[in-house]
């Protein structure tokens, strides 16, 4: 099957303006300005297109919330891409610029938005080249400025770097970074729709949520709706990245099983037993092999305690040391942690220290049950998602392996007991 | 001064945004690209050309990891060791370079050539061992090849870096949109 994303793959050059235009670039974003607003967020709804970055959020829906006849209302897009394991936005953002660019504009034109900014991170400004050079063919062409295309509708697109801080892909913490100020989140309401940038009604979408919406104006919701499942409409980007032979983003319908997916990427790497993966980089709980045959969509792993999120597959082959892989999860959250809220700053940092005590073999039976403890006194009482994730590698490990972390107790005390000797 | 040297980038960059202060990173990243890194009179400017107070500069400089706070080598090498690169081989890399540079982690050669750093997920795991130097990334790495990337950094250095910086490159569109706008 063609892809609908990562089209760059099949048509050389496809990030030049002339290229993209010539394989129907920004028919899409015309539709658009044939129609109303309103109409324009009734297809997407109707595509049921779902949030990319992980949340799943329905798109049109989240337009839907922007008050009309507002006077200033702003559409960010979310390059932020800084989940371990994650780097799809990072191929789109190189490679198909227009695609991104386009369904940005149909977004600010379905909220009568004049202003949009690409929140990139600072870490992608040598792969953001092509975007700028994007940005400008589409300023000399008039598909961004004045009266775009013709229409009575202006508007202006900028690109605004980040400068390292994971948790500004979180939509509040990235709307306080574009503001100037710390790159915190706030606890909601207000909501960005209704008071985001400036507080003014505000869209924040992902990139690749973004990269779908010109081919749905233009073939329909119901080309989107005959991909993937039901509750789960479309193609997905996949980042693999591991333990597999061929690393890399892997564009698939949603609904593909885990273990496809897998596969595509060549199985597990040298011939090794697969043993578990990270279905969301660090974010979501880990799954082991009875989930392999689960759909990756939003909804495929509910039954396996986990979640899709934004599909970065870590894969993890038999010879993975568990508490290791949990303790890299945990200092990465303890580092991005963004110290606003005490349970997500405290929480993260005691983590860290308990579980690098057991990696080290200096902790205790006790200390693994103190890790599950600090972890769930953490859940549902954090400002934001990111002090959730944190506990996920956490827990997940325990409920997987709770043999791997009583070895390295045990493992532990011999080593103090023949020191002692 | 950062306002002297680029007046045309620094006007179409304030004139972009409904309040200046959103500029700040952006000038931020200039002022680091001028000075090596976040030194006093590089956030004093910043904050002279968004008339805001310097500390808040120096919070924004504490809270995002791009900024150094102490002057750095001429190169800084920052490798991506998280999970996933972690399974390809990062934690060995990060060794083997520490090794061959002879100093360790956030450690600076006596030289004042390269500054060794481990950072978290750059979005490259699909090419790891990887890292980042001065915002470029070099992907898939071997030993073989970090030590050609050294030599060729310490070449350029010789022969004075003539290329434009990534920040360089970054701002230029800046101007160059600010004219097409006219």
């Amino acid at each position: 099957m063609a892809h609908v994303l990562l089209r760059h793959r099949e048509i050389p050059d496809l990030h030049k303006l002339e290229v993209y235009r010539q394989h129907g670039g920004y028919e899409g974003l015309k539709k658009a300005l044939s129609m109303t607003p309103a109409e324009v967020i009734d297809v997407v709804k109707a595509s049921n297109l779902r949030g990319r970055g992980g949340a799943g959020f329905p798109t049109g829906v989240k337009w839907s919330f922007i008050p009309k006849n507002a006077p200033d209302t702003y559409v960010l897009i979310n390059t932020d891409e800084s989940e371990t394991g994650t780097f799809k936005d990072r191929e789109l953002t190189e490679h198909n610029p227009h695609q991104i660019i386009e369904g940005a504009l149909i977004a600010a034109y379905a909220i009568n938005s004049h202003l949009v900014f690409n929140y990139m991170r600072g870490e992608f400004m040598d792969a953001a080249y092509a975007f700028e050079e994007a940005l400008l063919e589409c300023r000399e062409a008039g598909i961004i400025g004045k009266n775009i295309m013709g229409s009575d509708y202006s508007v202006e697109f900028y690109t605004h770097y980040g400068a390292g801080a994971y948790i500004c892909g979180e939509e509040t913490a990235l709307i306080e970074s574009i503001a100037g100020n710390l790159g915190q989140p706030w606890s909601k309401p207000p909501f960005p729709a209704v008071e985001g940038l400036y507080r003014k009604p505000t869209v924040v979408n992902n990139t690749e949520t973004l990269a779908n919406v010109a081919a749905i104006l233009v073939n329909g919701a119901d080309w989107f709706k005959q991909m993937g499942t039901a509750d789960s409409p479309g193609v997905k980007i996949v980042c693999l990245s591991g333990h597999v032979e061929r690393p890399g983003n892997y564009e698939v319908p949603l609904g593909t099983t885990y273990r496809q997916l897998i596969d595509m990427a060549g199985g597990v790497r040298g011939g090794k037993k697969f043993k578990a993966l990270l279905p969301s980089g660090g974010s979501g709980p880990i799954i082991v092999a009875d989930a392999l045959d689960a759909p990756c969509s939003y909804e495929g792993l509910t039954p396996f305690h986990s979640v899709m999120g934004s599909a970065s597959l870590i894969v993890m082959d038999e010879t993975t040391d568990m508490v290791w892989a949990a303790l890299k999860m945990t200092h990465f959250f303890r580092h991005e942690s963004c110290g606003k809220c005490t349970p997500c700053r405290e929480g993260t940092y005691w983590m860290e220290k308990v579980i690098d005590r057991l990696y080290h073999g200096g902790g205790t039976e006790d200390d693994i049950k103190l890790l599950e403890s600090i972890a769930t006194n953490m859940t549902g009482k954090c400002l934001c998602a990111l002090g959730e994730f944190a506990t996920n590698p956490i827990l997940s490990s325990i409920r997987h392996f709770l043999p791997e972390y009583k070895a390295k107790v045990a493992a532990g005390a011999k080593k103090k007991q023949a020191v002692a000797a | 001064m950062l306002r002297d040297k680029y007046a045309q980038e620094i006007d179409a960059l304030l004139a972009r945004f409904p309040e200046k202060k959103s500029a700040i990173l952006h000038l931020m990243h200039l002022a680091q690209n001028e000075y090596g890194y976040m030194s006093d009179e590089a956030m004093r400017e910043v904050a002279d050309i968004l008339e805001l107070d310097p500390t808040h500069v120096l919070s924004l400089a504490g809270f995002y990891s791009l900024f150094y706070e102490e002057p750095t080598g001429k190169y800084v090498l920052e490798v991506c060791n998280d999970l996933a690169c972690a399974l390809r081989g990062a934690d060995e890399f990060v060794e083997m370079a520490s090794r061959k540079l002879d100093i360790p982690v956030d450690g600076t050669t006596n030289d004042g050539m390269f500054t060794l750093k481990t950072v978290m997920c750059l979005g490259a795991c699909d090419r790891a061992p990887m890292l980042q130097c001065n915002l470029k990334f070099y992907e898939n790495l071997d030993e073989a090849k970090f030590g050609a990337l050294l030599t060729d950094l310490r070449a350029k250095a010789a022969a004075g870096d003539p290329e434009p910086t990534v920040v360089e490159r970054i701002i230029g569109y800046t101007a160059s949109d600010a004219q097409n706008t006219k």
